[in-house]
């Protein structure tokens, strides 16, 4: 069944699909609802942790030289139709496969108190999230990534529309039909490839040549879909709803993989199977992700929702990595890649902040805080350390994705890497400026004179989170070395197909 | 004379006056009984179909083939589903007689025959004796005025379509010499040479089908129909009754008019869009949920129109599988609208689902599936439906079919997504009424092959695929 797998188990199996055996626990408890509620946390808890400590076999047992999928899985499945049940994962997804099962028990744990109503169905469906998740980024069949690309959008639904806030219903809905409609679109192109190909499998994909023509239009049926899930700008307004009506973990695994669902399809299949569209949309991107940095962080300096400020601040985040990726240089989109495993740290922890103080005072209004230092020192430097990272101070995890991004960016276009450094800029102003309105000056407010610092799971919670983000910030090639290899042969292999393509149109020329 | 060609058909009409016999006979209410005679009656059938040989017999009049098998197993499937639905909804309506699995028995066989119809003419008895059986179950329960309207309607709308199709079918006789399916095949290969009068009749006949398959223009009575009629109607009229006619509609396109697809395949067009568009939009508005799924089924019925257009054999591999998908789908979400029960009364509106899965999870998971895969929304079965379906459009090069139909998708995912909604975040209502083992079995079971389906499609793609071969041939 295997042949290239390091491990000598099915460990990508086992990793995407140990949680729904977590499900059947679930399903199977009984009792009175404490009882219930109590065994679910537990047994979620477990489940996870358990599947994020056999998933980091995949950190020790990666060939880090070795560019294409490892620990290879294939099952057949409908072989008529070349579809198959392929697992792989190479440079550009081990770390998201970990980044997955990594923050789900983070986010259960997130959840222990503030969870009070079916705890059960809570607990089950961020477990079938976490399946949906590891095995979007595992899958090397392209019908199987859609079919987990859309499955998110199940329990994800149901996590904001069942345990969200008072506006939860339209927020809920508007987050799947956005990313639905996308996502045909995407189903359409699926189909178009596989009739060509004659298969739905990743590799073959890869090096099965599209005419321009036809790359032109894959290339936007698949800016369709991804382009809502990044978010990019204009697209972008499901997510700033969906953030501020989710549940704290819901909003941590939103912003920490499901934003990197749409970036990760770009450097899946947008640039290594369209690279000459990829090329001629490039400009486009950079547009689009240019507006998305200035935009939308002038936009979350004049937020009042804390949510709200954070979310707006993950569309300029993900910007940069769209710029990054369309770069098509290693610096480019080895920072693109550093960028989103950053961002996918740091703005959970960030909404994890968030959701300390709501949890506290129920109401996520800057300007009901103030002077937070005084009563929660430990809080206070959680957040401030976080606020940092956000920003790209160096030595912390933001620092090296963006700066690797803006000297691929320059590479290409000056102005655009100045355009890209307003970002910078400007995530520098709005984020200290929610530091100083929630945490410096005096406790002015009464019902805040009482409120308590972090509790001992709080601080569980914090600590890997802190000690991912110095890590990533002091020491990144511990991270980088990973996607190295995949990177280099992807940039490579676009250089080929460019200069193909070149030649390609200066024989025509001369033939004509 | 290979008599044995229709021993399905035959068992199943003489288990059928056997037990109208067993019925009259008991002096008690016999309903449970006959009931399950009728099951055992279409499990001996369903075991006769898988062993029937394929041939064309009785002059050329019936075709016993792959297809007509596949059809014949869906239609027996769907029917006995519904069969154990009604069994509870209708004793707690005080609506129980024997005849009311007789005449689903008797609808049954009329399927059956339709899809073995190799001439107009067994076409035409096949699908009368289905509409029969139908226009009185949907008068079954005759004290209420509604049911009775949706009877009456049933049958004056359905006895006009009747007449349109038997006057395709004159037509088609008169310009093309025979009603024999191979007969008019060999008279118009030459798509140059088709008069007029040929297209019109074919045209009418078309017509005539997509009124039972409730396809836009000509679905006006389905909503009504479908609210007013006795919910275990309405649950078999969604079932097996459309499985059939589309059955037959692939067979004479692709049969005797298979040469001069480019004279249909605009029709077909014209009528896929027409239904995706109404099912999906018309559904949006309404607040009844056997409306719904009305509007629902009809926009499912333009999806499967679709792998119709395509004209190719993978198109009619899409649409077996749709059915089939859609016919499991829609018998489970009709066994989850049958327990909405409060208080001894049948409660129909959308909003009286409010909270049920705080009530019970289990039922408003199983409706949640249901209603997810209608949508398309894979893993689960109904994906691998439309699937298949674009695929074949793609083929076909008809993107514009192909991306309309994707966009309605969306558009039709709002309403499914609506139910969920109501059943998971909105308040709880009172309890529904304790449901029945029936009940539970047919939900179940339906809801776990469509969450299932997904790790074992091949066998089930393999038969389409089969029978869709069988038909080209």
């Amino acid at each position: 069944m295997t042949d290239i797998n390091a491990a000598g188990f099915p460990v990508l199996s086992l990793v995407t699909f140990l949680p729904i055996v977590g499900v059947i626990i679930l399903m199977t408890l009984r009792g009175d609802e404490a009882a219930i509620a109590g065994n679910a946390r537990w047994t979620a808890l477990w489940t996870s942790l358990i599947t994020f400590l056999i998933s980091l076999v995949l950190w020790t047992r990666f060939d880090l030289r070795q560019p294409g999928y490892q620990f290879a899985e294939s099952v057949s499945w409908l072989p008529e139709f070349g579809i198959g049940y392929r697992m792989g994962v190479d440079g550009i997804s081990v770390l998201f496969v970990l980044l997955s099962t990594a923050l789900t028990p983070i986010c259960i744990l997130a959840s222990w108190d503030s969870v009070k109503i079916r705890v059960r169905e809570y607990m089950a469906a961020f477990l079938i999230l976490e399946t949906m998740m590891v095995g979007m980024f595992s899958a090397t069949d392209f019908l199987l990534f859609y079919m987990f690309f859309e499955g998110v959008l199940i329990p994800m639904y149901l996590i904001i529309g069942i345990w969200g806030g008072p506006r939860r219903v339209y927020a809920s809905i508007k987050f799947f039909l956005y990313t639905f409609a996308g996502s045909v679109l995407m189903l359409l192109a699926l189909l178009a490839m596989w009739r060509q190909a004659g298969t739905t499998d990743i590799t073959v994909l890869m090096h099965t040549p599209f005419s321009y023509h036809m790359q032109y239009w894959l290339f936007l049926a698949f800016l369709a879909s991804f382009a809502v899930k990044v978010p990019m700008w204009p697209v972008h307004t499901w997510l700033p709803d969906a953030h501020v009506e989710a549940p704290t973990a819901g909003s941590v695994i939103l912003a920490g993989v499901l934003l990197k669902m749409g970036a990760y399809g770009f450097l899946r299949f947008s640039v290594p199977m369209l690279p000459e569209a990829a090329q001629h949309f490039a400009p486009l991107m950079f547009t689009l992700g240019v507006v998305a940095v200035i935009y939308t962080s002038l936009v979350a300096l004049a937020q009042e929702d804390m949510k709200k400020l954070i979310a707006y601040s993950s569309v300029a985040h993900m910007g940069v990595v769209v710029i990054g990726i369309f770069t098509f240089n290693v610096q480019g989109i080895d920072g693109a890649l550093f960028q989103m495993i950053s961002h996918g740290v740091v703005s959970a922890a960030l909404f994890l902040c968030v959701g300390v103080i709501y949890d506290r005072m129920h109401t996520r209004e800057i300007a009901r805080y103030g002077g937070l230092g005084d009563r929660m020192p430990l809080y206070a430097f959680a957040f401030l350390l976080f606020t940092m990272a956000s920003i790209g101070l160096p030595g912390t995890a933001g620092f090296v994705g963006e700066f690797l991004v803006l000297v691929g960016a320059f590479q290409v276009n000056i102005w655009l890497a100045l355009l890209g450094s307003f970002g910078m800029i400007l995530g520098a102003a709005y984020m200290l400026f929610l530091y100083r309105r929630i945490i410096f000056g005096k406790i002015t407010k009464p019902d805040l004179k009482s409120i308590l610092d972090l509790s001992p799971r709080e601080i569980a919670i914090f600590a890997p989170l802190a000690i991912l983000t110095l890590w990533l910030g002091i020491y990144p090639a511990s991270f980088t070395g990973f996607f190295d290899a995949s990177v280099g042969a992807m940039v490579q292999s676009h250089q080929q197909a460019m200069n193909a393509a070149h030649h390609a149109s200066q024989f025509a020329g001369v033939a004509r | 004379m290979n008599w044995s060609l229709a021993l399905p058909e035959l068992v199943l009409s003489i288990s059928g006056l056997a037990i109208l016999l067993i019925g009259v006979a008991q002096k008690r209410d016999s309903t449970l009984i006959c009931t399950m005679l009728t099951l055992a009656a279409f499990a001996i059938t369903a075991v006769l179909v898988i062993g029937a040989p394929s041939a064309v017999g009785y002059d050329g009049l019936f075709t016993s083939d792959a297809f007509a098998k596949f059809a014949k197993l869906l239609i027996l499937g769907g029917s006995a589903l519904c069969a154990i639905l009604s069994l509870d909804y209708n004793q707690r309506q005080n609506i129980s007689r024997f005849e009311f699995p007789v005449l689903i028995l008797f609808s049954t066989v009329g399927m059956m025959v339709m899809a073995s119809a190799s001439n107009l003419m067994t076409l035409y008895m096949g699908l009368e004796l289905q509409s029969l059986a139908i226009y009185v179950l949907a008068a079954f329960a005759r004290e209420d005025v509604r049911s009775s309207e949706a009877g009456l309607k049933y049958f004056v709308l359905s006895a006009l379509a009747s007449g349109l199709l038997l006057y395709g079918i004159s037509l088609t006789y008169g310009f093309s010499g025979s009603m024999d399916f191979s007969h008019i095949a060999q008279a118009v290969t030459d798509p140059a040479g088709v008069s007029t009068g040929l297209v019109v009749g074919i045209a009418f006949i078309i017509t005539g089908l997509a009124f039972k398959l409730s396809a836009v223009p000509f679905h006006m009575w389905t909503p009504d129909v479908y609210e007013g009629a006795p919910t275990s109607v309405t649950a078999f009229m969604s079932t097996a009754p459309k499985v059939a006619p589309f059955v037959v509609l692939l067979r004479v396109m692709f049969g005797p008019f298979g040469h001069i697809a480019i004279e249909w395949q605009p029709i077909i067009v014209l009528i896929a869009i027409a239904s995706m568009l109404l099912g999906s939009f018309a559904a949006i508005a309404q607040t009844n949920i056997k409306r719904l799924m009305a509007y629902s089924s009809i926009g499912h019925m333009g999806y499967a129109l679709i792998g119709l257009a395509a004209g190719t054999q993978s198109g009619v591999r899409g649409v077996l599988l749709y059915l089939l998908t859609y016919v499991v789908m829609s018998a489970g979400s009709f066994a989850c609208i049958v327990a909405m029960r409060r208080r001894g009364l049948a409660v129909e509106k959308i909003s009286d689902l409010g909270g049920l899965a705080k009530n019970d999870l289990p039922l408003a998971a199983l409706m949640a599936i249901f209603m997810f895969s209608m949508a398309g929304i894979p893993p689960m079965a109904g994906f691998f439906g439309k699937l298949l379906i674009f695929r074949a459009a793609i083929d076909a090069g008809m993107w514009k079919l192909a991306i309309i139909g994707v966009l309605t998708s969306v558009v039709g995912c709002f309403y499914y997504l609506r139910i969920i909604k109501v059943m998971f975040f909105d308040p709880a209502e009172d309890m529904f009424d304790a449901r029945s083992a029936s009940l539970s079995f047919v939900a179940m079971s339906t809801g776990i092959f469509t969450l299932i389906f997904v790790v074992f499609p091949a066998p089930f793609l393999g038969a389409a695929a089969q029978a869709a071969k069988a038909l080209f041939e």
